[in-house]
């Protein structure tokens, strides 16, 4: 697990990390986003024991980055923002190295390496230099790395990032194996649609300061509010007449539309369903508004900044 | 214990199977290591035939020595690139993150790279030397003796360990490997001057100087590697910093801790040089013992060495002596000629020299000056007892007035060397090397300001106006 407490980062007079709290238990994914030097790598750094916190706390896989580094470095699998490949070695060599950097036995370390260069698809290329690798083959060797000593506690930034969508999916599934393996992940990812794909909860990181963090429901209830739904017609119909049920607000209508904002849907769209029956109305579609993460990302953005957020 | 050095030897190999596949590094290596040998060799050959020609074998005897003493650096000079680019080359490769964020102790990662960056410059070197006493001992020539080879052998160790810990030093703190590499000339200019004072030794044949020489390489080189782990910080290796001088900064740095936020002279005295002082006093301790040590040391060296040599010196050697006395100047036609500006800026000279000296050696050099000044005073002591002069009351009329000023002068001066020389070997953390260095320059120049030189001028103006009445009077003239 990670548990951060008040953790921040000073570089002389560069604020760079400032009272980040965080909780991630075993079986879950936290996602955190922000522009580039926001300081997600800063915090994955303090994380990993590489940066001493100026203050705070953080304690990872039961231990403390300050007091325990050296504990805290054997327990983590980290995917760094540069991939840090050797690239006069062979794949099987640079495996077998960081099996031996985290004392696993040889007939281990020939396995696991066996097994995860097969998963990643690179098994025929495991005898090529690394040097001859395309980017993608590079970014899902780091990936393998980070995976030899099966930590319980993965730090991965941009783990896709420059793979092609059959590797792409391919990491996401392994991420999700090892979520359900019950392993704890912070995911650093500029890719919205792969967080909201796996990630359990989600933080925002502006400046150093996490601006938000929650479920992906929670985030779109608290900044972009209660859900909406559409209403369609099949022929024109007057809904100026229609009685809303209470915790239900209209807000925009068309001959043969209109969209509500519903407090409580569970509750209250049953209610309107029922009225639109004894209505007679045509409905042909009741539906909810899409709202993605990356609509929540840019209004807080924006709402920072002091700017408006354009949908 | 060997689980703590397994990650040592992991990093080392990793790297020299890395080295051993780049060409660029192979290729010079074994040029320089194969062919120099040669070079030197027909250099040897042509040297004979002239010397020969003059029957001067001696030289010759002697040459053969500092030609495997050459021919053991230059291998050495060309491979310290590995070291140079140990961390700074992973650094700017992005390599080193990786490698950081592995359960890995600071110090077994810098052995590793030390290992690695000494193995290969010093098999060169082996293999250089090895391959030249071949080629020599094929035309015949003698070999130098075995205590000669063994000194031979443990220098260009030395050397290498010298240059390559000063390397790594470099290549933690360098932010690029340009950098690095450019800052190499401040360890290939300083050994091969100390080559040469080395070649001098080897041409003396003086085999004692020659062990306390190895002796002293070896001691600085440990001092470096202590540096070196001292001032390795991780977060400082990923920082972004990049290739730029800043001097707004240094001068920013040195002025605040010079200045220490004092408001006015007597806060500066009264605070802020007197922290500097404080933390200075082991060192001021010390070099108050060091002081005792090697008065006494002296004094009993004079008075066994010198007075065994007087005892057998032929009545020629005894006149030789005397005359040379004779030829000394005269105490009473120096009154009124010893000025009081060139003994200060003499003495503020020494000790700036005995700074200079300590800052590039760790302390070593500054503290051997110091001790031999202060052996001076035991020496000179034990001396006029042997010639039959009562000491003390020349020493209560010549040394005493100006020497309780500037005798503390020297002290705390050199004190201040040796506090700044055991700063950089210990840990810092939290500050950039840079930092730590510019805080002891600044502890340094507080000192020397605000106490030693204040001390020299008194003690300059008694040395030159009072001591030699009083001196006069003691011992007439």
């Amino acid at each position: 697990m990670i548990e951060t407490n008040d953790l921040s980062k000073q570089f002389h007079d560069f604020v760079a990390v400032e009272g980040v709290n965080l909780s991630v238990q075993s079986g879950q994914i936290l996602a955190l986003l922000g522009q580039n030097g926001a300081g997600k790598t800063t915090t994955v750094r303090m994380l990993t024991a590489l940066l001493q916190p100026t203050r705070g706390t953080a304690r990872v896989a039961g231990y403390d980055v300050a007091k325990n580094g050296h504990d805290v470095r054997a327990s983590v699998g980290v995917l760094t923002e540069h991939h840090g490949l050797y690239m006069r070695m062979t794949a099987e060599e640079y495996m077998d190295f960081f099996g031996q950097v985290y004392n696993l036995p040889a007939s281990l370390r020939k396995t696991r390496t066996e097994n995860l260069l097969e998963y990643f698809g690179l098994a025929e290329a495991a005898r090529r230099r690394i040097g001859e690798y395309s980017k993608g083959m590079r970014q899902k060797l780091a990936l393998a790395r980070a995976m030899i000593h099966e930590p319980g506690v993965l730090l991965l930034d941009e783990p896709t990032s420059a793979m092609d969508p059959e590797s792409a999916r391919l990491v996401r599934d392994e991420i999700a194996r090892l979520k359900s393996a019950q392993r704890t992940i912070l995911l650093c990812s500029h890719n919205l649609t792969e967080v909201e794909l796996l990630a359990d909860k989600i933080a925002i990181i502006y400046r150093g300061r996490i601006l938000i963090q929650g479920t992906l429901d929670e985030l779109k209830r608290d900044v972009l509010g209660h859900p909406e739904y559409v209403v369609r017609f099949s022929n024109p119909w007057d809904a100026g007449g229609l009685e809303l049920p209470e915790g239900m607000e209209m807000l925009t209508k068309t001959p043969t539309s209109f969209k509500v904002r519903v407090e409580a849907p569970e509750e209250s769209n049953p209610i309107l369903m029922q009225r639109l029956a004894s209505l007679s109305v045509p409905v042909v579609a009741f539906q909810e508004e899409m709202r993605t993460l990356e609509q929540v990302y840019l209004k807080v953005m924006a709402a920072v900044r002091g700017k408006d957020y354009v949908q | 214990m060997f689980n703590r050095l397994r990650p040592v030897w992991l990093v080392a190999k990793r790297e020299l199977r890395d080295q051993f596949r780049d060409w660029r590094v192979l290729l010079p290596m074994a040029i320089l290591t194969l062919c120099f040998p040669f070079l030197m060799n027909e250099f040897a050959k042509e040297t004979i035939e002239f010397l020969n020609q003059y029957g001067a074998n001696l030289v010759l005897e002697r040459l053969i020595p500092i030609s495997i003493m050459i021919i053991g650096f230059f291998p050495i000079t060309v491979s310290l690139v590995v070291a140079l680019e140990s961390f700074v080359g992973e650094k700017e490769r992005g390599t080193i993150e990786p490698l950081l964020t592995a359960p890995f102790d600071d110090w077994q990662l810098y052995f590793g790279k030390l290992l690695v960056g000494a193995v290969t410059p010093l098999t060169a070197s082996y293999i250089s030397i090895g391959l030249y006493l071949f080629m020599i001992s094929r035309q015949g020539l003698a070999l130098p003796d075995g205590m000669v080879m063994l000194q031979l052998f443990l220098l260009t160790t030395a050397h290498a360990i010298l240059m390559v810990s000063a390397a790594i030093v470099i290549s933690v703190q360098s932010t690029s490997v340009k950098a690095a590499n450019l800052l190499a000339s401040f360890i290939v200019i300083p050994v091969a001057i100390l080559m040469q004072g080395e070649a001098v030794l080897l041409f003396w044949g003086n085999e004692t100087v020659l062990w306390l020489g190895i002796l002293g390489v070896l001691i600085i080189a440990l001092l470096l590697i202590r540096v070196g782990i001292s001032h390795f910080e991780r977060e400082y290796l990923l920082g972004r910093e990049i290739d730029t001088l800043n001097f707004k900064w240094i001068v920013r740095t040195f002025w605040r801790n010079f200045k220490g936020g004092a408001v006015s002279l007597r806060d500066w005295y009264g605070r802020v040089l007197a922290d500097s002082l404080r933390r200075a006093r082991p060192a001021l301790l010390l070099m108050f013992l060091i002081a005792l040590t090697s008065a006494w040391a002296s004094y009993e060296w004079i008075m066994v060495n010198v007075s065994d040599t007087i005892e057998k010196a032929s009545p020629k050697d005894l006149a030789t002596i005397e005359e040379n006395i004779e030829e000394l100047p005269d105490l009473a036609s120096m009154r009124g000629h010893l000025d009081a500006s060139f003994l200060f800026l003499n003495n503020t000279r020494s000790m700036v020299i005995i700074f200079l000296a300590g800052l590039t050696s760790f302390s070593v050099l500054g503290v051997l000056i110091y001790i031999l000044n202060i052996a001076l005073i035991g020496g000179v002591y034990a001396l006029l007892e042997l010639i039959g002069i009562s000491p003390i009351p020349i020493f209560l009329a010549g040394v005493l007035p100006h020497g309780i000023f500037e005798i503390p002068a020297l002290m705390i001066g050199s004190a201040v060397v040796l506090y700044i020389g055991a700063v950089l070997v210990t840990p810092q953390t939290g500050k950039s090397m840079g930092e730590v260095i510019l805080e002891m320059l600044a502890d340094w120049a507080k000192i020397f300001v605000g106490v030693v030189v204040p001390l020299l001028a008194l003690a300059a103006v008694i040395e030159a106006y009072v001591t030699p009445a009083l001196l006069l009077k003691v011992i007439g003239g």
